[in-house]
């Protein structure tokens, strides 16, 4: 479902004043020589620290993003509303799980092991995206993550796909093609309630007004003036600034919901003379607050998917070959 | 924790210090599939698994649950050999590979020259 460059204020004060510091500069040459001309990089290359060191920052926390997006829908499952969607749901969540795997493998190649990602997430010391730290109360929350979140998700994630680094941008090309289908499914879910009777229309535009604020904080704070942006945007480790995915978002999907009568619960929201997507202030204190750990289920998430470990334990145990070494996808 | 889906609430979640052992995740396997018979295996990435058996399974259901798929190779990436990216330049071909190539060898200038010798000297 989700990617998103985000970078933390506690990320960007670890970040060492000379990133490249101690590194090879004629490697380095060559290295940005081949991004520059459009290469990819593939994981046996010669890459920066700071290189390896951001996309398995933002690989792993994008892989996370998916297993823990699975929990509010999964949740979801038993209680569709028909066969149709229950059928449609259990391929989605299935697929987000899938995700996961295809961005574990990729920041696998880069030397850092999948139970020790794992165990990050389960400790809380990674993030995951900052969304699924709010509840899916009902049936149309469902139908807005599936249409609005993942709607958001393929934005970012078409435009990582032509990022520098191979394996993620191979993982990145498979996720959207199957994003192209939860995006589908999920409109065709909002649009059947969106024309549906009163109490419909209502539970919708209800979900609509709980998600618009961590929609807005989807693709994460303004970071223009980042100087920490310049070096990952060169290295096509970042391929837009937050705000510029913020704004092609709001203009594909905004026009989307206004078609359907409803509306996002914010009088401010407007394309300005220059096409610029304006909005009221979408009170960051909160998202970072939230992303910190205080949203309203980041215990929860975490609690549920340390469940899901103990309980599967017993299976990969008994799998287990205890003198086989750590080796590297390839790929 | 109080959740407000009684789903959570049922099974108990964990608050509680929670670690994954070393070794739990197994180790990779490169995955090929075959989209129809005739075609060649393409690799389309890779799994985790105990086994060659279980790797093939989990294959499927990560490779093969929605493109058309006939066949699937699942290999042990430890037991996969490869050149290195350094090592690049040995795919560098020499300047004139004429020799190789079927666009090397021209006849028909021969031929048309030598019918037209006939011709003449008939």
């Amino acid at each position: 479902m989700y990617g998103n460059g985000y970078t933390s204020p506690e990320e960007t004060a670890k970040q060492k004043p000379d990133p490249l510091a101690g590194e090879d500069l004629q490697q380095l040459a060559l290295f940005e020589e081949r991004i520059t001309h459009g290469e990819k990089i593939e994981p046996q290359d010669w890459m920066p620290k700071e290189y390896r060191r951001q996309l398995i920052r933002m690989i792993e926390q994008h892989a996370h993003s998916e297993v823990i997006g699975a929990l509010p829908e999964g949740t979801w499952i038993t209680r569709a509303p028909s066969f149709k969607r229950k059928l449609a749901l259990i391929a989605k969540v299935q697929d987000e799980i899938g995700h996961a795997h295809l961005l574990y493998n990729a920041a696998e190649t880069l030397g850092k092991s999948r139970e020790a990602m794992i165990n990050d997430l389960l400790s809380g010391k990674s993030k995951y995206s900052n969304v699924f730290n709010y509840p899916a109360t009902t049936w149309a929350d469902v139908t807005v993550i599936g249409f609005l979140i993942d709607g958001a998700a393929i934005v970012n994630q078409v435009i990582n796909a032509k990022g520098s680094y191979g394996p993620y941008c191979r993982a990145l090309e498979r996720i959207c093609y199957e994003e192209s289908f939860h995006l589908k499914q999920g409109h065709d879910a909002l649009v059947h309630l969106a024309v549906g009777t009163k109490t419909q229309r209502a539970m919708l535009q209800d979900a609509l007004n709980r998600w618009y604020r961590p929609i807005i904080h989807f693709f994460g704070p303004s970071d223009k003036a980042s100087v920490h942006g310049t070096l990952l945007m060169k290295w096509k480790v970042k391929m837009a600034s937050n705000d510029d995915m913020r704004n092609q978002f709001l203009d594909q999907y905004v026009p989307k919901i206004r078609e359907l009568g409803l509306d996002f619960p914010d009088p401010k929201l407007n394309k300005n003379a220059e096409g610029i997507w304006e909005f009221s202030d979408p009170n960051w204190d909160e998202f970072f607050a939230t992303i910190n750990g205080n949203g309203p289920c980041n215990a929860e998430r975490l609690a549920v998917r340390r469940w899901a470990e103990e309980h599967g334990r017993w299976v990969r145990k008994a799998l287990m070959n205890p003198s086989q070494k750590q080796v590297l996808p390839l790929s | 924790m109080k959740s407000f889906d009684p789903r959570v609430n049922r099974i108990n979640p964990i608050e509680e210090k929670t670690e994954m052992n070393i070794g739990e995740a197994w180790e990779p396997y490169e995955v090929f599939h075959q989209k129809k018979r005739g075609d060649h295996h393409i690799h389309v990435g890779s799994v985790h698994a105990p086994n060659a058996a279980q790797a093939l399974l989990f294959a499927k259901e990560q490779y093969g649950r929605r493109q058309n798929c006939v066949n699937m190779w699942v290999v042990r990436t430890a037991d996969v050999t490869q050149f290195q990216y350094d090592d690049a330049d040995i795919f560098e071909t020499a300047i004139d590979k004429e020799y190789r190539e079927a666009y090397g060898f021209k006849v028909r200038d021969k031929i048309n020259a030598y019918k037209k010798q006939q011709t003449e000297s008939k």
